[in-house]
């Protein structure tokens, strides 16, 4: 059945419940609440949260947001923890210690701190093991929940509080990893780059279609942070637009091998664009820093024409 | 009657844990306990349990994957030594803390640096306030023994807190001893089946676990872990009362050798009471009246219990197979002479060092401190309490 948003949220209600402590403007309980509808409403399932701002704002004792059963243990292991769920779920299903007729789902959400950095070995671990399980990541480009610190997931240039915009050096001196490929290159059955954008069709299809596709699945979604990256809050379903028609953050998919680039821009947008509102880039709009922002561009460009170029050579027949 | 057979420790482990049958083993080669979850995964590959095998990539995740399962409402088990130890750690005070019942064979050995592979037991000392149960195994039947017990302790309702195992790497671990295992039926039935009041995959009660837990409630969190290591004594009495129904092998908090008339004893742990034992044999034959202390049970430690042994002795000497490098003795030493303080016994005590890295521990070894200890047990001059064995000069 086509997606419909209305459909979707009239006859899902949401399974992160209000009163959560997440900021307003942030992009991250508006994914979660994405992809969580994205099960099928008699499905039960078990979410493993890595340390970060998600975790401490949902779940502070004795409240939860969470109606689902949940589990954080630190910040580094949410993909292992999550492992050792879905393990005991095979073990104990097969010798009929639980409900025949039952059926749980794993999902994994983790920072960019969380996942790109100090959880990349659980993760890689837990991937290539096989776990029937879907790892997200929301990714929102730094350490926000200890006070905007860079990651290997911050962009090039961006301020933050290691990476400060000083007089001598100009913020993060390093360009960005990038993860959703280090996710296809383990060869999983599905690994996407998603974003909350028109209407939410193209995250909640992949959400779908990871969740419901056996074994282990990437999801890597840009999650804006008002905090960080200094834009109004009530921006944010603009700064994720401007992410994807700048082409900062491509929506495409890896099924099996085969590259699918979801949604192309008509006319791609110069990536000033999507600098502009953000103050963490505030300091390349200074005359005598057009360099940055050129710099800038030619990784935006280089990065487009490689995807691109995947995705015409891995659907060759 | 048991099965008699030849086993090294890790054997006898591997052993227990098929017997067992765990829902999930998640573990992480480190020598010297490689060999449990090779032997393991041998009985996962030839469908001789039902157990899921996470060969996971690291220690970190090896607990983290036993917390997960163990949260999801199976029983899992691992192994470990040394530095696999350290980088749980963590992870080790996690799982105590969400009052999961793993349990964990540690095998002994020396934590780096410099590397060294060889036995000691400064990685249990290295966990010794995380709140997990520590018992401690003299050889391969006890290692056996003691894991056969293991979950009866760690899933009791008042105590609900993870459990290790330990026994001595290479040592007790890789030598081949007679051991007599108990019947598969045995086990099975004296182990009983795994009932979680709360888990993860039970869809009909979801619950949330490891939340951000502030000022208001980690106090009172805390002390529910202490009260339930407090508790734990009595139900290691129970577990052991059944199991020497069971097997005729009688186990408590430690264990005394020739204590009854004792004027000087050692206090030690795992295989080193073997030695130890010999040497009080011959001791006694030259009419010294010489004891010894083998503790079982280091966590909970049996405070007021070794006090009342140990209490009416002329000199103690306390081995540590570890150093704490507090200029203030090993850590052994400190409980045993903090329990005696407490309760009010005034024994000359020494804290010997011995064993680091490996070094062979011999009979001539564990004379010299007995010799010492009838020097000061004379005397009662003690001019330095904090001293080694076996340390070349």
């Amino acid at each position: 059945m086509a997606y419909n948003l209305k459909e979707v949220m009239a006859n899902k209600p949401s399974r992160l419940t209000a009163g959560h402590r997440m900021c307003a403007g942030c992009g991250a309980p508006p994914v979660a609440r994405m992809i969580l509808r994205a099960l099928k409403p008699e499905d039960h399932a078990v979410i493993s949260n890595a340390t970060g701002c998600m975790e401490v704002s949902t779940f502070m004792y004795p409240y939860t947001a969470w109606t689902d059963s949940f589990i954080h243990t630190a910040f580094e292991n949410a993909a292992s923890t999550c492992s050792g769920v879905e393990a005991a779920y095979k073990s104990m299903k097969r010798q009929g210690k639980l409900p025949q007729d039952q059926t749980t789902k794993f999902i994994t959400f983790g920072g960019d701190g969380g996942t790109y950095d100090i959880g990349l070995q659980s993760l890689s671990g837990a991937m290539e093991r096989g776990h029937d399980m879907v790892y997200v990541c929301y990714d929102n480009g730094a350490y926000m929940n200890t006070g905007i610190q860079r990651s290997s997931a911050t962009p090039k240039f961006a301020d933050t509080t290691t990476s400060p915009a000083g007089s001598v050096i100009p913020g993060k001196m390093q360009s960005r990893k990038d993860l959703t490929e280090v996710m296809a290159s383990h060869h999983l059955p599905y690994v996407a780059q998603t974003i909350a954008y028109m209407n939410f069709k193209d995250l909640y299809e992949k959400a779908e279609k990871a969740i419901y596709t056996e074994g282990p699945c990437f999801l890597n979604v840009l999650s804006p942070c008002p905090r960080g990256w200094g834009y109004p809050t009530d921006m944010l379903m603009e700064i994720n637009k401007l992410a994807v028609e700048t082409c900062y953050w491509p929506l495409y998919e890896v099924e099996n091998g085969k590259y699918k680039i979801t949604y192309k821009p008509a006319k791609k947008l110069p990536i000033e664009e999507f600098l502009r509102p953000q103050k963490r880039f505030k300091h390349m709009f200074k005359p005598g820093n057009e360099w940055m922002l050129e710099e800038f561009q030619k990784e935006v460009d280089k990065r487009w024409e490689a995807l691109l170029a995947l995705e015409e050579m891995s659907n060759k027949e | 009657m048991g099965i008699r057979e030849r086993l090294s420790g890790n054997e006898a482990v591997a052993t227990a844990m098929k017997q067992i049958n765990p829902d999930v083993v998640a573990a992480f080669p480190i020598t010297p306990s490689t060999e449990i979850p090779q032997y393991f995964s041998t009985f996962v590959s030839n469908g001789t349990v039902d157990t899921e095998f996470v060969a996971v990539e690291s220690e970190h995740s090896a607990m983290s994957a036993c917390i997960g399962a163990e949260a999801a409402g199976g029983r899992a088990m691992t192994a470990t030594s040394a530095n696999g130890l350290s980088y749980m750690w963590e992870m080790i005070y996690i799982a105590s803390s969400l009052r999961l019942p793993i349990v964990m064979s540690l095998v002994n050995r020396a934590v780096s640096g410099p590397l060294n592979i060889h036995n000691d037991h400064s990685d249990a000392m290295g966990v010794r306030d995380s709140g997990w149960i520590m018992l401690f195994s003299e050889n391969n039947q006890e290692a056996y023994d003691n894991l056969v017990m293991a979950h009866r302790i760690a899933e009791n309702k008042d105590v609900l807190l993870p459990l290790m195992v330990c026994q001595d790497g290479f040592i007790t671990s890789h030598s081949i001893e007679n051991i007599e295992l108990i019947e598969d039926d045995k086990v099975k039935e004296f182990v009983g089946k795994y009932n979680p009041e709360h888990y993860l995959l039970n869809a009909k009660e979801p619950i949330a676990i490891g939340p951000l837990d502030v000022q208001h409630y980690l106090f009172e969190h805390k002390y529910q872990q202490a009260e339930a290591m407090r508790n734990a004594k009595k139900v290691i009495l129970e577990v052991a009362k059944d199991f020497e129904k069971m097997t005729g092998r009688k186990y408590s908090f430690f264990e005394e050798y020739k204590m009854e008339d004792a004027e000087i004893a050692v206090v030690c742990m795992n295989s080193t009471a073997g030695t130890t034992k010999t040497v009080v044999d011959d001791l006694r034959n030259k009419g010294v009246k010489a004891g010894m202390v083998k503790v079982r049970v280091f966590r909970p430690f049996p405070a007021e219990e070794i006090a009342l042994v140990l209490g009416n002795l002329k000199a103690v000497a306390i081995m540590d197979k570890s150093d704490s490098l507090n200029a203030a003795g090993g850590a052994l030493f400190e409980d045993v002479v903090s329990s005696m303080y407490v309760a009010k016994k005034q024994v000359p005590a020494v804290s010997y060092v011995y064993g680091i890295g490996g070094r062979d521990t011999t009979s001539k070894d564990i004379e010299e401190v007995y010799t010492n200890l009838q020097e000061i047990a004379k005397t009662g001059n003690i001019d330095n309490p904090y001293r080694y064995v076996g340390l070349r000069k």
